[in-house]
């Protein structure tokens, strides 16, 4: 499948494409939150205020890419949350517990829903097509991917809106900081500093405009997808499946230009990135993502935006060196959670 | 390709088993009552449909610890009831998935964790909110059926469960699974109980869906499970598979973001969508199990939806949220199994307390439990907020 047109709010200023990660955005602390822009121009001012932060960014991100890709409908509206809309689901719980189960309004509950954001993009394009949302934790945007790439396979579609979404609340820091899986960093420039114990919690969203057809506007072209559920996987098991994964759409290692590695900064998570990063893909670039856009389970569709982009532009982002990549490029993204999700995009340019 | 049904797990407010939701929809013995289990202020107003069994009880019966989530509890009861009633032999070497829906996740353990957490942050006890996100729940039921290859949740409010089971018919279709477990579950939680109150949508007598003087929707809980096997598996199998997914689609209202339109577009594609699938006419249609809530606003959508593409002689209709109530991402599931039952055993089953059918509507559901007659084919609605509507068929096979 093609990517024919992005949408992107993050922690970088991606969201408009204009320069593409010339320079990156610094963030301190436990928490890189989104760059929004403004978005009276995107969205109905009225909704504007009754949505929560996911929502507007989720909505403007998938506008935004409709009308890169110069679309007014498409075939199928999918979407993927680990978590939700997090704020809103806060907002309703909070109330309901202070005012006991009294006096308390709809919207917020409505709008917890998990599939308020793909709901919301087809009010607003007043599409009638196929809407789904998948919510499984870090597989939820790779499952909207597959959803799509069936779509296409079937002859249900010859075009998808797909695309993720999640947001940091106070809440959800304040309970996942808990678990001990943060760091306070100086900066995220140094997020991958070795040694160091714990992650930077991110959010974003990322939408993708694809076509089963290339029609001369495409970034980049999806040729797998890929997910495994494997906790502590033992020594070579993850070699093997890159390897099993790579050849069943023949492709070798040394066809990869760029390896995009999920690490977060967290030692022990990255042992393993770092092990492979030496090991079986010491040819390719490697490099990170998390460092511009922070840790959360749907963080792949921003590094599937980073690699659309690179496969676009034939070189890297200055932020990481501007390196020029010759002729056809591949980029292979592995990403996996502290939970055992580990998932592989290969995505290559047109 | 067809895919095939070879496995039926429920439970449910009517019955622990499909045994159990089978009698009493025999006997027109429904499950709504005052809340036992759910500790609500609205308990002395608001009927529900629970699962006649404590966390403890459910504990006992699936082996996992009572702190889990009820939802995960009442989804591995069903869950294991269908992939055993598969049959699959032990061993037997094919690629499963567990696709499975829930609307709010462990939700009833976060609303639990919540008052300590918010008088203070460093408060309430985090195994209360690790079964949080929606996937949590789906991945502590795969790890105990042991299903490994492809675990997913989808959630898209009252269809989800639906949308599960047509995207793990999708999953063989396109040779990424052989067998697929598929279905939802959700726990009555004070969250959903106090949303739906907030719409003022919830009957505070047991609900009358289709009926001109119904009053709304009666919440329930529960967890329902088809299991879906490819052609080749299903030749494998000692038993004949119990019906055919022949049909399914998934449409958008997009008209806003709870009610339904009035001339019911979502559910009009649903069900045709579904129809075209499976290369069936509208008179080929013998039973609609209707989503059929009780309020005023689906009945009456889903029902005009249902005048544009039938004619008369109408199928036979009914709800079954009359017995289970609305259990939200499990009523896909639960009214899959249900539909199955019914083409499997000649058997219609009633919508109870209807009294006076809707004016605006030229068919009356079913009243009465009818049985020895003969079904080809089944459809089974499931609309849901976001104008999300999802129509499944289900054929002899």
């Amino acid at each position: 499948m093609y990517i024919c047109g992005t949408g992107i709010i993050s922690p970088q200023p991606s969201f408009g494409h204009g320069p593409f990660l010339e320079e990156m955005a610094e963030h301190r602390g436990e928490e890189m939150r989104c760059i929004e822009p403004e978005y009276k121009d995107l969205l109905d001012p009225k909704l504007i205020r009754r949505m929560s932060r996911i929502i507007r960014f989720g909505t403007a991100a998938a506008m935004d890419c409709l009308k890169e890709a110069g679309w007014n409908s498409t075939d199928a509206i999918i979407t993927g949350t680990a978590y939700g809309c997090l704020e809103d689901t806060g907002v309703f719980l909070s109330r309901l517990v202070e005012f006991k189960e009294q006096m308390l309004t709809p919207t917020a509950f409505i709008q917890s829903t998990h599939n308020t954001i793909g709901a919301q993009i087809g009010l607003s394009l007043k599409c009638h097509s196929y809407n789904n949302t998948f919510v499984h934790r870090a597989f939820s945007f790779e499952h909207a991917l597959l959803d799509a790439w069936m779509l296409f396979k079937e002859g249900q579609a010859d075009n998808a809106l797909v695309g993720a979404a999640d947001e940091i609340t106070g809440y959800s820091q304040a309970i996942i900081r808990r678990f001990g899986i943060y760091r306070k960093c100086e900066s995220n420039f140094t997020l991958f500093e070795k040694g160091q114990k714990g992650t930077m919690a991110g959010e974003g969203a990322s939408f993708f405009a694809l076509q089963k057809q290339a029609g001369g506007k495409e970034y980049a072209k999806i040729d797998a997808i890929k997910t495994l559920l494997l906790e502590n996987p033992a020594a070579g098991t993850m070699e093997t499946e890159i390897q099993l994964f790579l050849s069943a759409h023949s492709v070798s290692i040394t066809d990869l230009d760029l390896v995009l590695l999920g690490y977060n900064g967290d030692f022990s998570h990255d042992a393993a990135l770092h092990h492979l990063a030496s090991g079986m893909f010491e040819d390719s670039i490697t490099s990170g993502f998390k460092q511009y856009c922070g840790e959360y389970p749907t963080s792949s569709a921003f590094a599937l935006w980073m690699a659309a982009n690179i496969c676009k532009n034939n070189s890297l982002p200055s932020s990481m060196g501007g390196i020029g990549l010759e002729g056809f490029v591949r980029v292979l993204i592995y990403n996996v959670d502290l939970l055992g999700h580990h998932s592989l995009i290969l995505v290559s340019s047109c | 390709m067809p895919v095939f049904v070879a496995g039926l797990g429920a439970i449910s407010g009517i019955g622990n088993n499909v045994a159990e939701c089978l009698h009493s929809l025999q006997e027109s013995r429904h499950g709504i009552a005052p809340m036992v289990y759910l500790q609500s202020e609205h308990r002395n107003r608001l009927p529900v449909a629970e699962v006649k069994l404590s966390n403890s009880e459910l504990a006992q019966l699936t082996g996992l610890p009572v702190h889990i989530s009820r939802t995960a509890l009442l989804s591995l009861v069903a869950a294991k009831e269908a992939f055993l009633d598969a049959g699959l032999p032990s061993g037997f070497p094919c690629r499963k998935a567990f696709v499975s829906a829930n609307s709010v996740g462990g939700m009833d353990k976060t609303e639990n964790f919540f008052p300590a957490f918010a008088a203070n942050h460093e408060a309430g006890h985090l195994r209360e909110v690790i079964h949080h996100e929606c996937g949590a729940i789906s991945e502590i039921v795969a790890k105990e059926l042991g299903v490994t290859d492809f675990v997913s949740t989808i959630s898209t409010a009252c269809s989800s469960s639906a949308n599960a089971i047509f995207y793990g018919a999708r999953l063989i279709k396109n040779d990424l699974a052989d067998v697929v477990i598929a279905g939802g579950c959700d726990s009555l939680t004070k969250f959903t109980l106090n949303g739906f109150n907030t719409l003022m949508i919830l009957d505070e007598n047991p609900c009358q869906p289709f009926d001109e003087n119904r009053r709304g929707l009666n919440l329930g809980e529960g967890a329902g499970y088809i299991v879906l096997v490819s052609e080749k598996i299903a030749g494998m199998l000692h038993r004949m598979p119990k019906a055919v997914l022949s049909g399914y689609a998934n449409a958008n209202d997009a008209y806003h973001q709870t009610a339904s339109s009035p001339d019911g577009t979502g559910s009009f594609l649903a069900m045709t969508g579904a129809l075209k699938m499976a290369g069936l006419h509208p008179e080929e249609i013998d039973y609609i199990n209707l989503h059929g809530t009780g309020t005023q606003n689906n009945d009456i959508a889903e029902g005009t939806a249902i005048q544009r593409i039938f004619s008369n002689p109408y199928p036979l209709m009914s709800s079954t949220k009359s017995f289970t109530g609305h259990t939200l991402g499990a009523c896909g599931g639960l009214e899959a199994v249900f539909s199955v039952l019914s083409l499997q055993h000649g058997i219609v089953f009633p919508n109870l307390r209807l009294e006076t059918p809707m004016k605006e509507l030229p068919f009356t559901p079913v009243t009465r439990f009818k049985s020895g007659i003969s079904l080809q084919h089944v459809m089974s609605n499931s609309f849901g907020f976001g104008g999300n509507c999802s129509s499944l068929i289900f054929s002899k096979s």
